[in-house]
Parts: structure tokens; sequence; C-alpha cells
């Protein structure tokens, strides 16, 4: 304890905490206040609103998931490499040659569950009421935060390359095709043309613009990749980021007035 | 175990399957306070549970249940059963204070303020351990999935979009592609942006509750459990090869044929009731179809202010009823167009596959 002590009054130790052991209430409020990430919370918040039966920790837990699947996607990232001699092999290599090769599971099922959580997480915020004012905005937030984390979802499943993947993707990024107005089989794409010449064909359509081609090909998998590991995360931290400074401006988890 | 199997398998078509989850969702929502007694809802989701254990004595059918990438969607029956069970419940027993007059439960406590470390800084990082240890543990027991390498030329049958969009993929059995893979999604988007600017009923913010907000949370709990939610285990489970439908203990036979025999109701009009040819001109083929969607647009929004729906004309003023009955118009098409196929084998209401116009 003494030693403890002795650590806790070191300058380093005072350089980076500038606040006492919290175990007094003006300590504890600091220790929430001075940190970067749990300035994410307010310093006292509604009772009722954080307990568990509340709020079922959701949306806690897909940002959890958010975590995982970034600390994990980045150790995928030193073994793989986005082309088609070497996708798959590298894949099954992760497996057979990396030591405590788990990262690929853990990151597989926590995106799956991350899909779940996300879907939990919005049934409770529109069953508690949270959606209504003041709270409107951050509601529009999450819908986006919500097609952040299935085009994640879509994209990662590309990766592996294998016939899962790629037949997956086929089936639905066919849907782009059928477009309306900038799909070459939807109902409007004659509408776009100058004098005889469609300027929406297979080759200038929406499924064209996201598959880099006709097929799902190596292009396709290169910005696949770009998208899921990049791009995406990018876009969805961000949001993130705004979503819990909402969370607290516009009063805290909600609760009765 | 044969009698299991077959009694199971005889409820083995797309319709008996949507009508009876709408059956079970309205048994739910008409009897709230009944299905949210613990023990009812409990005995619910052992009784899921033994009739996975039971069905897995079938080995085709314990493979799909346990296959890697579909573990999430058994997991996520029994969460749907459990939180729907968690809220509801809080919901009733909110509704019961609120009639005797009292605020809801959330009130008791919603204006005393605790210090966020430790209330909630601890129970964050306890759920940050258990949920890493669960993983790991998952992670080293199952192992992720890889099929054959990659070839454009050989497609697997059946051909599934990833599970989450397995709803959408379900659609197009009754809707075309431009439809059901951009129009209808691209609804659900908006739809959901819109929900907190068409819903103006200032009660229940904050609460738990069913009873002062009944209509939105129907219409919501509609769509969320069966138009996307029961789409999705359908797809998993009973959609196989070809996009047939399968009994969740037939074998999943790549040769079944199923007969196609839906017709248009172009030809209905023409063909069967005018008795006459199929006019050349396909604006004037299609007309019965444009005039009924037309109704459904414009016409049937108008009766629904008059009618049922009169007093959310009042409440929300003619631009935020529009929007909602058209989301809730465009919801309803889907359930629709399935009656539509299930009952006269209707393909399309407006056939024009010349500019790929087809609803
Ligand atoms: C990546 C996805 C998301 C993350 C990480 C996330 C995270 C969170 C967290 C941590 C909270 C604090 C309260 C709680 O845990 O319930 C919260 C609240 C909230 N979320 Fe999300 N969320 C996400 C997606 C969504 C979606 C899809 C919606 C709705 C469509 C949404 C709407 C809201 C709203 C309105 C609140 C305020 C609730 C209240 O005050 O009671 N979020 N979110």
């Amino acid at each position: 304890m003494t030693l403890l002590k002795k650590i806790a009054e070191t300058q380093v130790w005072r350089s980076i905490f500038r606040h006492g052991y919290p175990s007094t209430p003006r300590n504890r409020a600091l220790a929430a206040l001075s940190n970067v990430f749990l300035h994410l919370h307010p310093v006292k918040a509604r009772k009722s609103g954080i307990r568990l039966s509340f709020t079922w920790c959701m949306g806690g837990i897909t940002f959890f998931l958010f975590l995982l699947e970034t600390i994990t996607g980045v150790l995928l990232m030193f073994y793989y490499r986005p082309t088609i001699e070497y996708a798959y092999n590298d894949i099954i290599a992760l497996r057979e040659h990396v030591p405590l090769g788990i990262m690929r599971e853990l990151h597989r099922w926590g995106a799956h569950m991350m899909v779940l959580a996300v879907w939990l997480h919005m049934l409770r915020v529109f069953l508690t009421g949270s959606y209504k004012p003041p709270r409107e905005f951050n509601w529009n937030i999450g819908v986006i935060l919500l097609l952040l984390t299935l085009l994640l979802s879509f994209t990662g499943y590309l990766l592996p390359w294998d016939q899962l993947a790629i037949w997956a993707i086929t089936v639905g990024s066919n849907m782009a095709r059928a477009h309306p107005v900038i799909g070459h089989e939807g109902p409007g794409a004659s509408l776009l043309a100058v004098g005889d010449v469609s300027l929406v064909t297979p080759a200038s359509d929406i499924r064209f613009g996201l598959l880099a081609g006709r097929f799902v090909g190596a292009a396709a998998l290169l910005r696949f990749y770009v998208l899921h590991c990049v791009a995406l995360p990018l876009a969805a931290g961000l949001l993130m980021a705004i979503h819990f400074w909402r969370v607290r401006k516009d009063g805290g988890i909600s609760g009765p007035m | 175990m044969a009698a299991f199997e077959s009694f199971f398998n005889s409820f083995a078509s797309p319709s008996l399957v949507i009508i009876i989850s709408i059956g079970v969702f309205l048994l739910y929502f008409f009897r709230m306070r009944m299905m949210m007694q613990p023990r009812v809802s409990f005995a619910i989701m052992a009784l899921t549970a033994l009739f996975l254990v039971v069905g897995s004595q079938n080995h085709d059918f314990f493979k799909i249940i346990t296959k890697g990438d579909n573990m999430p969607i058994v997991i996520m029956i029994f969460a749907i059963l459990f939180f729907l069970w968690l809220a509801f419940r809080q919901a009733t027993l909110n509704d019961m204070r609120l009639e005797q007059g009292l605020p809801p439960n959330e009130a008791e406590s919603s204006n005393k303020k605790v210090l966020v470390w430790p209330d909630l800084v601890y129970p964050e990082f306890v759920m940050t351990v258990a949920l890493s240890a669960a993983f790991i543990i998952w992670g080293v027991m199952v192992e992720a999935p890889i099929e054959e390498p990659a070839s454009g030329t050989r497609a697997p049958n059946p051909a599934k979009a990833p599970w989450y969009f397995l709803g959408l993929q379900e659609m197009l059995v009754y809707f075309d592609p431009w439809l059901a893979g951009v129009v209808l999604p691209g609804m659900i988007v908006v739809g959901l942006m819109a929900i907190p600017y068409i819903d103006t009923n200032p009660k229940g913010n904050g609460y738990y509750t069913l009873k002062e907000r009944p209509f939105a949370i129907f219409m919501f709990m509609f769509g969320f459990l069966i138009l996307w939610v029961v789409l999705v285990i359908m797809g998993t489970f009973l959609r196989g090869p070809n996009w047939n439908f399968f009994g969740p203990f037939e074998y999943w036979d790549p040769h079944k044929v199923e007969a196609l025999v839906n017709v248009n109701l172009s030809e209905y009009f023409w063909v069967s009731w005018l008795d006459m040819r199929l006019p050349d001109n396909p604006l004037q083929r299609e007309l019965p179809g444009i005039v009924l969607i037309l109704i459904y647009l414009l016409i049937v929004p108008a009766i629904l202010a008059r009618t049922v729906l009169k007093k959310f004309f009042h409440q929300l003023g003619f631009a935020r009823f529009s929007i909602l009955v058209v989301l809730l118009l465009m919801m309803a098409s889907l359930p629709i167009k399935m009656f539509l196929r299930w009952t006269i084998n209707l393909k399309y209401l407006v056939g024009i596959p010349e500019w790929f116009f087809n609803i």
C-alpha cells in the first residue's frame, strides 16, 4: 500500500493522472472529466438510465464489438494481401501457420454479433421512445451507423475470396444493376440517353461503379478491401464520436421527464 | 421422431410460415400481459430450445443449425425472444402503474444522479472482460468457415446473400430486383429516418410502455419481426437449392422442381375475364394494373385519412400524414403481394418486361 502510495506521488504518475485515487466524489468526478475516453461519459448520469434492464448495454456492446473488430482487423491486415493470387491462400495460412490463430474467428463472430447488437440497440431505443425530441437527430446518426455496420460486414464478406464470398457478393451486388435509374436493368435505364446512345450500360451503371468491373473480380476485391479497412471504419468512427457526444448533449440517456 | 419430423414438415410452405408468424404476433400484441408473464415467456423459450434439441437428431437439420455462419441466427432467435420479454415485461408493468395514476417505474430513480465513475465505468469494464472471454471461447471452439477458392464460373446452389440481407433476397420471390433490392430497402432507410418526425406523440419518451403508443409500436414491431426477422430465419433455414422452400427436416434436394404457374394481372383481365387477346401496346395491356397501383397510392390514403386513420390525419397535418401513409402502404405492399401470389398465383400487377418495369 505504501509502495502504491509512493508511486502515486511520483512526478511521472502525477503528470499522467491529475487527480487522487477516485475514492472521493471529487476525485471520481475528476476521473471522468480529465480522461479523454471517459470524457465520452458525463460526470453524472441518471440512475434509471444506466440500469442494465433499461439500455441492455446494447449501444455499449456494439461499441465494444467495433473495437474488437478494429483490433483483430489490424492484426489480420498484417497477414492478408488483397489480390486474387494471394487472398485465399493468406486466409488458409492464417489457420495453419500463424501462432494463436483465432484472429479470423474473433473477427468473423464479432462481425455477426455486431450486426445483431445494432439491431437490438435500435429496438431498445425505439421501445423506450428515445428517438423523440430532443433526440431525433441522434436517431438519424444511428440509422447511418446501422447502414455503415451492414456495409462493413458486406465488404468484409468478399475478402476471403472463396466460393461463399464471391457468390454472396455477386447476389448482393446484382441488385444494384436493377436500380430504377442508374442500373442497366432498371426501368428508367433508357431514360438517360443521348440520342440513341444509352448512358446506362453494363459498363457504366452503378453496379459497375461498385465492383469496378462487370464481374466480381480483382478490381472489386481491391475496392472492397479499401472500403472495408479504411473508408468505412473511418466514417463509422467519426459518426460514433458524434453519436456519443450527442447522447451527452441531448441530456444523457433518456428518462421520463 | 418420424412423426415429429413429418408434423413440422407439413407446415412447409412460405404462406403457412408467414401466416402462423402473423398469428403469433397478434396473439402477443393483444394478449401482452399474459404472454409477458415470466413463466409463459420462458416456457416459449424453453420450447424453442427443445425443438432445436429434438430436431438435432436429424442429421441434416443439425448440420444446418450448427454451421458457423448460421449460429448467429440461432443466437438471434433466443436474443430476440429474451429482449422482447425484457422490454414488454417492463412495458406492461409500467402500463399497470400508469393505469393507477402512478408514474412509470423509471421515474422513481430518474432524478437521482449517480457518478459515472464507478457506477457506469465498472459495469462497462465487467462487460468488456466477460464479452472478451466469451468471444475467445467461441473463437477457439468453432473455426471460421472457408470454402473452395472463388470461381467465377461455378455458382453454388443455393447462392445466398449474407444472412442479414436474406430478408431482401426473400422479397425477390415476390418483387423484381428494382423493387426488392433498391426501392423497398431505400424505403426502409427513409422510413427509419422519418420515424422521429412523423411520430409526434409526446408520450412514452424515456420509458417502456405499450399503452401510450400502441400504433407506433405495432407498426415498428410488425416490420421488424415479420417482414425482417422471420424472413431472415426462413431464408437461412428453409430456403435451399434454387431458392426452393424446404421443410425443416426435408432433404435439400437440388432437383426438386416447383411448377411455375404464375400469371400476370393483364392476362387475367384481358384473356380470362374479357375473353380478348392481349393488346399489343404495353401501356394499354397493363392499364388495369396501373390503375390499381394509382388507386393504391392516391385514393387509399385519402380514404384512410377519412376513416381509420382520421385521428392521425388531424394530429399530423397533411405533409406528415402523407409521408406516414406512403411508408405504411409501401410496407404493406409486401404482405399484399405475398397474399396475391399464394391465392391467385399472381406474377405481376404491372408487367412490362420491355422496360424492366414489373410490379
Ligand atoms: C455502430 C452502431 C452504434 C453504436 C456503437 C451506438 C452506441 C450507443 C451508445 C453507447 C449509446 C448510449 C446508451 C445505450 O447504450 O443504449 C447510444 C444511445 C443511442 N443510440 Fe446508438 N449506437 C449505434 C447505433 C444506433 C442506431 C442504429 C440507432 C437508431 C436507429 C441509434 C440510436 C441511438 C439513440 C437515439 C440513443 C440515445 C438513447 C437514449 O438517450 O436513451 N444508435 N448509442
